[in-house]
């Protein structure tokens, strides 16, 4: 990853990535995939499962360098992901998996993106104490308190439909209220059209973007019939992936 | 040792050896080479021990989570905040357990180095109640030591576990 000084937007472009498997083989899991946002957008990788969707976040993340290719993020961003797990400190109440995180956050900050998220109950309680959708909800809090550059490594998988909803629905309300850029990586078509500005469909492996959605704004104003609408293009875009 | 596998592979043999030799033969170098002293004993204790404290250590390091290692290069913490909010936490049952289990081994050998080469201290009384037959004496000298352990145990090493694994949920 290299920091780049004025422009306000996130450029990736992985030439080539390849991971080695247990039996020694070399496969290439992305080639050449590229897309950009501009501050505060939101953009949606979407794809199916194993195309190599977590590996570009890692690689966005800066947890994998092992890439041809370039990810130049403006030096005053800020990275903060959610995984796909929370990985939360077990050890540490709600409050104290937060702070670490986000030094300069003030504590009114922290208290309203508490409320925000239904946690404000649940601040001294530990992670093991916690439903998983709870646990998701905190890992959601501490990365919005780093006003960061958010990623999002399908944040509601595993979770039940209602509540992945009722995640979804909170996720959107803090993106659109506070103007982060945000890359979510999802395979489910209604998360992307309900979060995203724009939707990068990736082919399956080797991941490449074989086309791009954009999703008019605002959200909330969608008709289901546009929604559809979205879906199926981004259906087509698949299939011709 | 336990993230780094060149010094693991190259530190590895020594821990071998030392945990292979017998506390005997370590306690008998130790007093041949430095002498029977104070410092004799000490060494044969600590070189006794450090290799079973080293592996208990090295094995807490490579049990910790990648996934939280992770977390913490995103976030960006430093080496002291991760240190102090992701690592030490981990390493502490296995900080805990080292010294446990040390109490007892470094006692024994203790005995063994007062036994065999100092003209004091409790090895060297019991010698005097073995070559006496003096059991009451014997007992005398051991029993303090288990009451020792217990109060030790009780008073410092359960709560600083209870402190540590207080946000583990118990069972109902």
């Amino acid at each position: 990853m290299s920091p780049v000084g004025d422009r306000a937007r996130l450029e990736a472009r992985v030439a080539r990535k390849t991971v080695c498997t247990a039996a020694g083989q070399s496969v290439e899991v992305i080639a050449d995939l590229s897309f950009a946002l501009e501050e505060g957008e939101t953009g949606a990788l979407i794809g199916p499962s194993g195309c190599g969707k977590s590996t570009l976040i890692r690689i966005l993340a800066g947890l994998d360098r092992n890439f041809e290719g370039s990810v130049l993020i403006p030096v005053r961003w800020r990275i903060a992901m959610a995984f796909q797990e929370p990985r939360l400190l077990p050890w540490r109440s709600l409050e104290d998996n937060v702070r670490p995180a986000a030094p300069a956050a003030s504590e009114a900050s922290i208290a309203a993106l508490f409320a925000a998220l239904g946690l404000s109950e649940h601040r001294t309680h530990f992670p093991g104490e916690l439903s998983l959708g709870l646990a998701r909800r905190a890992a959601l809090a501490r990365a919005f308190a780093v006003r960061p550059t958010l990623l999002l490594d399908e944040p509601f998988v595993s979770l039940d439909a209602p509540l992945a909803l009722q995640l979804r629905r909170d996720l959107a309300r803090l993106v659109e209220s506070r103007r982060i850029t945000t890359v979510l990586v999802t395979h489910d078509v209604d998360e992307a059209i309900a979060l995203a500005d724009r939707i990068f469909v990736l082919s399956a492996g080797p991941a490449h973007v074989t086309g791009e959605v954009h999703v008019a704004k605002p959200r909330s104003e969608i008709s289901g019939e546009e929604g559809r609408a979205i879906a199926a293009r981004i259906e087509a875009l698949r299939g011709a992936g | 040792m336990g993230r780094n596998a060149l010094f693991d592979r190259m530190a590895d043999p020594w821990i071998v050896v030392l945990l292979a030799l017998p506390a005997l033969v370590i306690i008998v170098l130790a007093c041949v080479w430095m002498g029977l002293n104070e410092a004799a004993a000490i060494g044969a204790v600590a070189l006794n021990k450090l290799p079973d404290a080293i592996v208990t250590i090295r094995e807490g390091v490579r049990a910790l989570d990648a996934g939280l290692d992770e977390m913490a290069s995103v976030f960006g913490f430093s080496r002291l905040k991760r240190l102090r909010h992701v690592v030490a936490p981990q390493l502490a049952p296995f900080v805990a357990a080292a010294p446990r289990s040390g109490f007892s081994l470094v006692w024994k050998i203790v005995l063994v180095v007062e036994l065999m080469g100092r003209p004091n201290g409790v090895g060297f009384e019991i010698n005097i109640a073995f070559q006496l037959f003096d059991v009451a004496l014997l007992l005398a000298y051991a029993l303090p030591f288990a009451v020792i352990m217990l109060i030790i145990e009780t008073l410092l090493v359960q709560p600083f576990d209870r402190h540590v694994s207080r946000w583990r949920p118990r069972a109902a």
